[in-house]
């Protein structure tokens, strides 16, 4: 199904050809509107003329995060302050928050990115969306709300956390389909198991989209089983609209990224150099279509590839593969590189194994893997503990090529996160 | 069947823990007749012998605790030199593998008792009567 046919399988020359055009007026624009880019091009020699084909974005300057904080509030905004409809900010975790911007047309842009990316998955009027990202400055809630009304869901603005609550909603209004983040995806699950609710038996449950953290492929088999639903995966990020910048389709193989609204590129995240066609490496992405707030060449920092093989749903934008990692998330211990999401994806291929972990980095050097047992693998024999955590030690030695210690934990030991979870700590005293 | 339940609990090995579970169990009302500890550097088992079962489990699965249930036999071991000899030779000469044991001795009435785990219990009850050695039901357990 297709919310709009025509652009979501526009062929790649038309598309590329749009691509190249909007580009350069992007780059005209902001070259025009926002001194940060007029300084910067003036400093490179650039104009939109400068811009041939695509491969010219190379001459572009990038945008960071931190070039977002630098001019915040207002530096990157390219058209009047009357023009603007919607502010959202990201906090990130350091530092000035991020300033995002909406003009009329922008907030209907994400609206159609979001319409599209539902549609896609197979929902439709009389499905019923539970909305459980945090309503707010965050993108999440919003962006998704908006696209779901326009493709006639029934929204339950219903925001995060309140487990009962949320049962509730879902049991009284026969919530179809829900959206929200890994780890409250996986808490809720526990929720319901721990008062018998079988989400089966009980719930109307059809499908959800998970997004805003990085998870592993078995964390979303193990949210599909849990609650009987297919789990699609959605990529955003506020700096891009929020959710609905990739999105899985019916085959949930890769996320179709909007190539009319968006440039991507994959880089050396070292370097900033391209990476070879679909070899993995930092996405960095150019607003094609964004009026208040256009960037470019934006240094995402998540780590992921473009799958270069055509999709059997018939859409032309390519697909990129779950994020793998984000570049600021590598942790380098003893000298081996990895990524968080390596270790979970270790964690929940175990059965006995419960939802919530954490990773600890203390002393020299050491990795603490904390994480706890599934409620239902207790049968009161600590050898069996002791041989569940040999075993996770073992599992996770093969696949990072690093010994941690693991501390097995009673389940609902560690902090539950109801928007993103906290999951690396730091201490190293290096 | 002689099989009696023993509640164990999932615990981490941190300071207090012991406290806030003997008060679950004190609040409900429960009397522990027995309790046995099993810790590793970061985790704990902790097991009781109650009188009321059911009510233990259900109060600390209330308060959140991870709780099992687990059958175990309590043996009679006469109270002589050789007596428990008697007892681990039947289980070995049967290969029945004991997981997990404790073991008391009753003052006021001049009896021991063990208790095992094994993963085959209707084997283990089955050669140790046939071995005329007795076998506690919970009743009789709790009373000591």
């Amino acid at each position: 199904m297709f919310w709009d046919k025509e652009w979501e399988t526009l062929s790649r020359a038309e598309l590329e050809q749009w691509q190249l055009r909007r580009l350069r007026s992007t780059v005209q624009h902001v070259a025009r509107h926002v001194p940060f880019y007029q300084q910067k091009c003036a400093e490179r020699g650039l104009g939109a003329r400068a811009i041939l084909s695509l491969k010219d974005i190379r001459r572009l300057p990038f945008t960071t995060r931190e070039d977002l904080r630098a001019t915040y509030p207002f530096g990157l905004l390219a058209v009047d302050r009357a023009d603007v409809i919607r502010l959202h900010t990201s906090s990130g975790t350091t530092g000035k928050p991020k300033a995002m911007f909406f003009s009329k047309k922008d907030v209907a842009g994400a609206a159609d990115l979001i319409a599209r990316c539902l549609v896609m998955t197979g929902v439709g009027r009389g499905d019923v969306l539970q909305n459980m990202m945090t309503y707010g400055l965050f993108t999440g809630a919003l962006v998704m709300h908006y696209g779901a009304e326009k493709v006639g869901l029934m929204v339950i603005p219903a925001g995060p956390g309140n487990s009962e609550r949320q049962c509730l909603l879902m049991q009284d209004f026969r919530t179809t389909v829900f959206h929200t983040t890994p780890s409250y995806a996986l808490y809720l699950a526990q929720f319901l198991k721990e008062r018998g609710i079988d989400p089966r038996r009980d719930l109307s449950l059809r499908k959800a989209y998970i997004g805003a953290e990085p998870y592993s492929d078995e964390t979303r088999r193990k949210i599909e089983s849990a609650l009987g639903v297919k789990v699609y995966n959605s990529y955003g990020l506020s700096e891009m609209n929020g959710p609905g910048v990739a999105f899985e389709c019916e085959h949930q193989q890769g996320m179709h990224l909007w190539e009319d609204h968006f440039l991507i590129e994959i880089v050396d995240p070292a370097t900033g150099n391209p990476v070879p066609d679909g070899e993995e490496g930092e996405m960095v992405l150019t607003t094609l279509r964004r009026e208040a707030m256009p960037i470019l060449r934006y240094r995402t920092r998540d780590i992921t590839s473009v799958i270069r093989t055509p999709c059997p749903c018939g859409r032309t934008h390519r697909r990129i593969r779950r994020i793998t990692g984000r570049a600021d998330d590598m942790l380098i211990v003893r000298g081996v590189n990895l990524y968080p999401q390596q270790i979970e994806r270790v964690l929940m291929s175990l059965p006995a194994v419960g939802h919530s972990y954490q990773i600890h980095l203390e002393g020299l050097d050491e990795l603490i893997v904390k994480v706890e047992l599934a409620d239902a693998s207790f049968d009161g024999r600590v050898e069996h503990l002791v041989n569940l955590q040999r075993e996770i030690v073992e599992r996770l030695r093969a696949d990072l090529l690093v010994k941690p210690r693991v501390e097995l934990l009673p389940p609902g030991s560690l902090p539950v996160s109801e928007g993103k979870a906290k999951r690396v700590f730091d201490k190293r005293i290096l | 069947m002689s099989t009696i339940k023993e509640v164990a609990v999932f615990a981490e090995n941190k300071l207090g823990q012991m406290a806030i579970i003997t008060k679950v169990l004190a609040d409900a009302g429960v009397n522990i007749r027995w309790v046995t500890i099993a810790t590793t550097e970061t985790f704990g088992v902790i097991k009781f012998l109650v009188d009321r079962c059911d009510e233990a489990f259900a109060a600390l699965r209330q308060k959140g605790f991870t709780v099992s249930l687990i059958d175990v036999l309590a043996i009679e071991v006469p109270d002589k030199p050789g007596g428990l000899f008697e007892v681990a030779d039947t289980l070995r000469k049967n290969a029945v593998n004991v997981e997990n044991a404790s073991g008391f001795v009753t003052q006021s009435q001049k009896r021991a008792v063990l208790l095992i785990e094994v993963k085959d219990i209707d084997r283990a009850e089955q050669v140790l009567k046939k071995k005329r050695l007795r076998l506690l039901g919970a009743d009789e357990a709790l009373k000591l």
